[in-house]
Parts: C-alpha cells; sequence; structure tokens
C-alpha cells in the first residue's frame, strides 16, 4: 500500500513548490493587510456616499466564493478588460483581495476596541482627524489584533490549493500531477497533508504564544 | 455689588450661553440655559447626577453639540459661524481654531495608554502647535516639575496611580496654555488617600492666575477654597448661583437645602455622573 522509496522520490519535488505556496499566501496576506485597514475606514465614514458602495463592494466579496472570483480573474478579464493575469499573479491577488474583507473586520473590532475617552482627549487637545487616527487611535487599536491577523495568515496559507484550480503550481496541483504520472496517489497526497501539517501546527503554536504574551502586558496595563 | 458692575463694564464675558438646550432624544439635558463667565474667574458647578453639569463643560469642549442655542467664546460663536451674512453650523477648520482657547481634565484621566508621560504632555505641543521638539521638552518638563511629576517622565500611565495620572492630565492640558480650563469631576475616580495631592495642583494652578477655570466637582470644600462664584444645577436647568459663602451659608431653594444637607452627612452622591446619555468608558 505504502511506498517509502516512492514517498522519497516525489518528496523533493513537492518541496520545490513549498516557496510558491508560501509567497502566495504571504503576498495575499500582505495584499489583505494593505487593503483592509482603508475597507475598514471606509466603512465607517460619515460620508454614505463613500461608506456604502465600500460596504456593499465588501459584503458581495465576502458572501461569494473565492474561486468563482479566481475564476472571474483569470477567465473574464482578459475578455472583458483585456487584462491577462499570470496564475501566479491572479492568486494573490484574488487571495488578497477576498480576505482583505475579513481584515476589515479585524481591523474594525480593533478600532472600537479604543476607548472612548482617547477620542475625547483628542479633540480637547486640539488634535486633527488625521493626527487622531495615526497617533492616538492607529496606535492602540492595531496591536491587539496581530494574533488573529496571524491565524488569518495561516487560514490562508491553508486556502491556497485552491489556487490550482486556476492552475498555479503549488502544492496540491504538484501532487495531482505526480499521482496522474504513476497511479499512486496515496503517498502524493499523504505528503501534502503532512507539509501542511508541519508548516501551519508551528504558526499556530507561535500566535498562540504571542497572544499569550499580549494579553500579559495587557494585564500589566502596556499593550 | 460695586466690584460686579466694575467687572460688567470693563470685560465683557469670555464664555457666554446663550438660550442653550441639549436633548439626548427624548430626554432633554440642559433647558434654555443662559450663563456668563468672565475672564480669569473660577466657577464650580455642582448638582445631583443627571443635573445637566457635565453637559455644560462637555459643550463648551466640543464633545457635544447643542441641540439649540449659541455658545460665544471670547466673542466667538463656538458652533457657528457667519457665512455671507446668514449664520452656520461651524466647520472643523472653525472648531479647531476656536477650540484652542480650552483645555479639558477628565474625570477617567483619558492619557494616551501608547505614549510615555512625557509625550503625552509634548505630544499637542509638537503636532497641534508646531512647537519645535527641544522647546516643547523644555516646556513639559517645567510643567511636569510643577505637578510633581518631573522624576515619571519616562513611565508609562499604566505605571502610575490614579493621581499621578490625573496630575499628568492637568499637565498636559496646562502646556497648551488654553485661556479656559475645564475640569469635570476630576478626583471622582481617584481613591479617597489620592484626592487631596490632586485638588491641591488645581489649588495652586488657580491662586497662580488669571486663567478661567470651570470646575464640575462633588467636593464642596475644594469648590468653597477655590471658586468665585458656585452654580447648583438641578433637572438641567440653573437653579441658584453665587458666592461661595451665599450659597453654602444661606441657600435659598429647597433643591439646594436638600442637595447640601446629603453632602454634609458625609454622604457625597459620586456613585454616577450625569452623562446620562453621554457615556463614559
Amino acid at each position: 500500500m505504502w511506498d517509502w522509496g516512492y514517498a522519497n522520490s516525489i518528496l523533493p519535488k513537492l518541496l520545490e513548490v513549498i516557496p510558491t505556496t508560501l509567497a502566495s499566501a504571504i503576498l495575499g496576506f500582505i495584499l489583505a493587510c494593505l487593503l483592509g485597514l482603508p475597507i475598514a475606514l471606509a466603512r465607517r465614514s460619515s460620508k454614505k456616499w463613500i461608506a456604502w458602495p465600500v460596504a456593499a463592494f465588501s459584503e458581495f466579496i465576502r458572501s461569494t466564493p473565492l474561486l468563482i472570483q479566481l475564476f472571474v480573474l483569470v477567465f473574464v478579464f482578459p475578455q472583458s478588460f483585456n487584462i491577462t493575469l499570470s496564475p501566479f499573479l491572479a492568486g494573490v491577488i484574488g487571495l488578497g483581495l477576498h480576505y482583505s474583507t475579513y481584515l476589515s473586520e479585524v481591523y474594525r473590532s480593533g478600532i472600537d476596541s479604543v476607548p472612548r475617552g482617547q477620542w475625547e482627549a483628542s479633540i480637547a487637545l486640539n488634535f486633527n482627524k488625521l493626527r487622531t487616527w495615526l497617533r492616538i487611535v492607529l496606535p492602540q487599536s492595531i496591536p491587539p489584533t496581530i494574533p488573529v491577523m496571524g491565524n488569518y495568515l495561516i487560514v490562508m496559507f491553508k486556502e491556497t490549493p485552491t489556487l490550482s484550480a486556476i492552475t498555479v503550481v503549488e502544492l496540491l496541483m504538484t501532487a495531482k500531477v505526480i499521482g496522474s504520472a504513476s497511479f499512486k496517489y496515496v503517498e502524493a497526497f499523504t505528503l501534502v497533508g503532512i507539509i501542511f501539517l508541519v508548516l501551519s501546527y508551528p504558526s499556530s503554536l507561535l500566535v498562540r504564544a504571542l497572544e499569550r504574551r499580549m494579553k500579559r502586558n495587557e494585564r500589566r496595563g502596556i499593550a | 455689588m460695586s466690584q460686579n458692575i466694575q467687572t460688567f463694564t470693563s470685560d465683557e464675558p469670555i464664555v457666554r450661553y446663550k438660550n442653550i438646550t441639549k436633548s439626548f432624544g427624548e430626554h432633554t439635558v440642559l433647558k434654555e440655559l443662559d450663563l456668563d463667565i468672565l475672564p480669569g474667574e473660577k466657577v464650580a458647578l455642582i448638582g445631583p447626577s443627571g443635573s445637566g453639569k457635565t453637559t455644560i463643560a462637555r459643550l463648551l469642549m466640543t464633545l457635544e453639540s447643542p441641540t439649540s442655542g449659541t455658545i460665544e467664546v471670547d466673542g466667538e460663536m463656538l458652533w457657528h459661524m457667519h457665512k455671507r451674512g446668514r449664520l452656520i453650523s461651524a466647520n472643523e477648520k472653525h472648531l479647531h481654531r476656536v477650540r484652542s482657547k480650552i483645555g479639558m481634565v477628565f474625570q477617567h484621566f483619558n492619557l494616551f495608554p501608547h505614549m510615555t508621560i512625557l509625550r503625552n504632555v509634548t505630544e499637542a505641543l509638537i503636532h497641534v502647535l508646531k512647537i519645535p521638539k527641544a522647546e516643547a521638552n523644555h516646556r513639559a518638563l517645567e510643567i511636569l516639575e510643577r505637578v510633581g511629576l518631573r522624576d515619571h517622565t519616562n513611565h508609562y500611565p499604566s505605571q502610575l496611580s490614579g493621581g499621578q495620572k490625573q496630575r499628568v492630565a492637568i499637565a498636559r492640558a496646562l502646556v497648551m496654555q488654553p485661556r479656559i480650563m475645564l475640569f469635570d469631576e476630576v478626583t471622582s475616580a481617584l481613591d479617597p488617600e489620592l484626592v487631596g495631592e490632586v485638588l491641591d495642583v488645581i489649588k495652586a494652578i488657580a491662586s497662580e492666575g488669571d486663567m478661567t477655570m470651570i470646575l464640575i466637582t462633588h467636593e464642596m470644600d475644594f469648590a468653597r477654597d477655590v471658586a468665585d462664584r458656585i452654580i447648583f444645577t438641578d433637572g438641567g436647568v440653573i437653579v441658584e448661583q453665587g458666592t461661595p459663602a451665599e450659597l453654602f451659608e444661606n441657600p435659598k431653594s429647597a433643591r439646594l437645602q436638600s442637595f447640601l444637607s446629603r453632602f454634609m452627612k458625609g454622604q457625597p452622591d459620586r456613585s454616577a455622573d450625569d452623562r446620562v446619555a453621554a457615556g463614559t468608558e
């Protein structure tokens, strides 16, 4: 059933695509972080012509499957807008855009956690809106969200197999190619599972440790 | 009395509330309030919870906007401005300019927890008044010295006691050199043994100078010591006002009499404050 020799022989091929897999997750995450904040801020805006369209767009992205969004990027964009993206780039953008709507909610909860008194002190000291955001509110609202952000990075990493559907050569895709060449699927898919486990589990332990440390600081009132 | 007349003719009020009403939904917190405060005057607002006294200060600090009526600060509308001969709501730029004359110290300190004590005090100097950093540090240290916290400049707010935090908050407001300072129940959140150090600092500021001070307080002895005028509010209106001697020795209204008698029995009603709809953190 399980062929050790064969497993050993295909392992290098799988390890080879780890960088692509990690890169798509990390670049997607960075994009999601960068887009998530403006989405969160726009949705809070008192100007309805800003807040409503952004809210509608964000809810739309969040309520439709990532796979469909990827297909739109890869199949519809070249036809309708004459924009052709490489599968990898389309994957990063799709992943980043999709998760930016989730991360915007994380930012929102961080912003909401800043006590009202901080806003009032900023008014009393006559800070303008921009200063209040940059120096008072965001420095206090982002640090508490870091563990949740870390969890989303792990979730996005585990979502990368979806990118195989748009022919990004990541772990699952590679395993499928190996399997279909030899008809030995067990080793290939099992190894992919183990690689995900080996990379994800320590990361989630790291995030948990980070969370514990921040809780401790919070109790001391420093965070 | 003669002194009053002299003040009236020589000094325009620095703050004038004209027919101010403030409602939160159905609930009216202030009803058609008229109030003049003279430059340099120390005014203490006393009254039961929900009487509207905190709202009077919050309207002046632009933390709440009036439902109707106007407020003038130093001869200028606070919440309104003239445009082509019409009175319209003030924009942010206008508020920013008029607000620069006012400072406030809060019940819950509201220090910036992510900044050291020194940066708490210098932040607005540098970024609002655009004072160079070296000069800002110098001024901040001077003020921190005055409130007795020179040695704590590199600490964070969480490392200080409540009384120390409140003294930093006073320094932070004072360093901006506002013409009008609001003190909103600044000792209500403190342990009893820490109240004295904060009141001493405020008394020192009051005795030094020409700063107009509005003190919302439940500390009757303190109000008597510091204030030129006591204003008693209840149910959103000013019920009675006068010198400390007049109000404390000879209260005229039944409401003030019963309010004072509760304090004389040593049961200050400081469990709640009067931000009915405003809330606090």
